[in-house]
């Protein structure tokens, strides 16, 4: 009994621990940002293994996604003889949930784990350690422009995926359905706001994209120094990353739409 | 050094491939210019059913597009519906007594305010109210009184179909 509520103790003191460290930091990272207005390069280069290479799967992901709404949300609104509003279900449903979250949920997988990987094994191989010795801080030599890149890379990711995905449905939705081109934008346009759903699906990729790389290099950065350790810290990086985007973008939508 | 010239185009092509996303989201999904156009002003109407009428829903005169539902609440005086049409300013012409009457685009499409003009010589200046509306065609009401007076063709039931 005793040594149960130890076992809840620990490990309610460990998670408390970790989280503590995490937001310590994140502050840390954030007062080291200054660092990166005066190397820019460092972020270009972080933009591109972070975003750039996360491109292709959110592009063929984004078509794939709208397609597959516009038959489904086809086949539901056909019954109500509502094919006409094809666009406007696929729009806020890409601009407000699916584009952020998946993009996000793609994110996690991709970039974050690599993200994850890469700082685990040059904690490893103590490269973070020799940086130290250099007098260069490795906090923002290295963690801080892969955090902003990060922060960067999702809302743009995000943006292309949404409108991939509202281009993937305007094909499948004219070219296999048979739904008026026309009515599907002007429907569009008549019903999606853009303060209300591109603006906020915005804000939440942004958040998701903060979250996300935060997660990822804190976890590589705290992972244990050994292949297992950065192995297991990787694997918590797209867990974690995934439940918190989830259990976010609930907490947003409750404050965001009404 | 070629190859960082060639990373940051490739970065540069991403950055921009974004931002013209959500431009293209603002301008084609949204349509933004539509509804933040401010230069217009803004008159009221009192309808005693507004129906599915929502916010930022059409106002159209003969068909063409010239404003906006800014807002639809209730009056507590009169319990009547108090709908805020703002209307673009190109339009400042308009008949004192033109009438409104809330319509619906095909049988399942959006509601907008319809206005038909009248015959005054003064026009509908910022504030001023719409006297003459018609209300929203509500389908039970529809029901219930073609079930009352099943001869049909009366009034309302030709209405209806306009």
């Amino acid at each position: 009994m005793v040594g149960l509520l130890q076992r809840i103790g620990a490990s309610t003191l460990a998670s408390l621990g970790t989280l503590g460290r995490a937001t310590l930091f994140l502050l840390r990272v954030i007062r080291g940002l200054g660092e990166l207005v005066r190397r820019p390069h460092l972020l270009v280069q972080e933009l591109y293994s972070v975003g750039v290479l996360t491109l292709v799967i959110i592009v063929v992901s984004g078509l794939f996604v709208g397609m597959v709404l516009a038959l489904q949300g086809y086949y539901t609104l056909v019954d109500f003889g509502a094919e006409q509003s094809l666009g406007v279900l696929v729009a806020l449903s890409l601009t407000r949930e699916l584009g952020p979250v998946v993009t996000a949920l793609l994110f996690a997988g991709r970039a974050g784990s690599a993200l994850t990987a890469e700082i685990g094994l040059m904690k490893a191989t103590e490269q973070l350690a020799g940086m130290e010795m250099m007098a260069v801080d490795p906090e923002r030599r290295i963690i801080a422009p892969r955090l902003v890149a990060a922060l960067i890379s999702l809302p743009l990711l995000a943006m292309i995926f949404i409108l991939l995905g509202i281009g993937g449905a305007y094909v499948v939705g004219t070219s296999l359905l048979g739904v008026d081109g026309g009515s599907f934008w002007s429907q569009m346009q008549a019903q999606v706001s853009f303060t209300d759903d591109v603006l906020n699906g915005l804000i939440k990729s942004v958040l998701f994209g903060l979250v996300a790389g935060w997660i990822a290099v804190f976890n590589g950065y705290d992972c244990l120094p050994t292949s297992a350790g950065v192995s297991r810290a990787t694997t918590r990086t797209v867990v974690v990353t995934s439940l918190v985007v989830l259990g976010l973008d609930f907490v947003l939508t409750a404050l965001m739409f009404d | 050094m070629e190859n960082s010239r060639s990373m940051e185009i490739v970065v540069g092509a991403f950055v921009a491939a974004g931002l013209a996303a959500l431009f293209v989201l603002a301008m084609q999904v949204s349509n933004i210019t539509a509804f933040q156009r401010a230069d217009g002003y803004t008159v009221e109407a009192y309808f005693q059913n507004v129906g599915g009428l929502r916010d930022r829903a059409p106002v159209r005169m003969g068909g063409v597009p010239i404003g906006r539902v800014s807002g639809i609440t209730l009056d507590p005086a009169r319990f009547e519906a108090r709908v805020e049409l703002t209307i673009d300013a190109r339009y400042d012409d308009l008949p004192s007594d033109t009438a409104a009457s809330i319509r619906t685009s095909g049988l399942l499409g959006e509601q907008y305010v319809s206005l038909q003009p009248g015959g005054m010589p003064d026009a509908l200046e910022d504030g001023d109210e719409i006297m003459l509306t018609q209300s929203a065609l509500v389908l039970e009401d529809l029901v219930s009184q073609f079930l009352y007076n099943q001869s049909g063709d009366d009034g309302d039931g030709s209405g209806g179909s306009e």
